[in-house]
């Protein structure tokens, strides 16, 4: 039975794993930010299937919004060598890492399905106001005010810290490209 | 209009998110661009957040699985930002985003 749920939920399950795979297997690290982008927007999508409306708000704006344009502004900052070509070392460990736990998740999905079987859970009905900013507004200021202060804390720290980090000190880029044309790519980490 | 928020079960909501978390995962351990592996951490953390709301869809009394949801969002967004200071001050002294490359601390 095709409801209008259904083919929703089976819209944003295409958007969320073609978005997620294609944010891994992009070449161009710019691809890869609109797969994420399309993979974020499928995960907004199934939070209103699960009546979350304020996180399916607020993962557009925090994610589509501002995760993903910081990414492009990195990747436009850091410019054609966001998108080397990869080389060869360690490719057997990497690969077989991949793999193991690629057989590790089918596994784990097999155990899923069996375990489920023929019954599966069906949801029960939302009482009224699931999600909604209000219901779940109160609750993250009386509750949960402690969490949200250290939230914000966390927040302020971490914007004082990536200016810190990204700012850097002005001559680092031209001893950088001194020891690079003396003494070539893996001599940098010398003396 | 007659909204049927129960159509789909469960289970499919979070073989969506096993799936994704595993295709992040494996990104992880495949790419070496330091972007590309930032990415990858983000889709795994958006796979976990759907399996809190679904579970939270199960267990209506409150929304903890929401909540905690909302602050993972905080904290996945703090971490981008301070993930992508560190790759432009590592590009900054060796010219290259491969993760191949921050070998400074190897002797």
């Amino acid at each position: 039975m095709l409801t209008l749920e259904t083919a929703f939920f089976g819209l944003c399950t295409l958007l969320t794993l073609l978005g997620g795979v294609f944010t891994v297997a992009a070449k161009n690290p710019i691809r890869g930010a609109m797969g994420l982008l399309v993979a974020i927007l499928g995960i907004a999508g199934m939070y209103l299937l699960l009546s979350a409306e304020l996180l399916a708000a607020l993962q557009v704006i925090v994610y589509a919004g501002a995760v993903v344009i910081l990414f492009l502004f990195v990747i436009m900052l850091i410019g054609p060598a966001a998108s080397e070509a990869p080389d060869a070392r360690g490719a057997v460990g990497r690969y077989f890492g991949a793999g193991a736990f690629a057989l590790v998740a089918v596994g784990a999905l097999a155990a899923i399905m069996r375990m489920g079987g023929a019954a599966l859970t069906k949801m029960p009905p939302p009482p009224a106001g699931m999600g909604t900013i209000e219901v779940v507004g109160r609750e993250i200021f009386t509750r949960d005010v402690v969490p949200f202060e250290i939230a914000g804390v966390l927040l302020l720290i971490a914007v004082i810290g990536a200016m810190a980090v990204a700012k850097g000190k002005p001559g680092d880029m031209l001893i950088s490209q001194n020891k690079r044309g003396g003494s070539g790519k893996s001599g940098g980490a010398k003396s | 209009m007659n909204q049927d928020l129960t159509a789909v079960p469960l289970e499919y909501f979070l073989t969506v998110a096993g799936v994704l978390f595993a295709i992040g995962a494996i990104g992880f351990l495949l790419r070496r661009n330091l972007l590309v592996l930032l990415m990858s951490i983000e889709v795994m953390l958006n796979a976990v957040n759907l399996t809190l709301v679904a579970f939270n869809r199960m267990h209506t009394e409150n929304h903890s699985g929401q909540i905690f949801a909302f602050f993972i969002i905080v904290v996945a967004a703090a971490e981008a930002a301070i993930g992508l200071a560190i790759v432009l001050a590592f590009f900054r002294v060796r010219r290259t985003v491969r993760s191949d490359d921050a070998d400074l601390l190897r002797n």
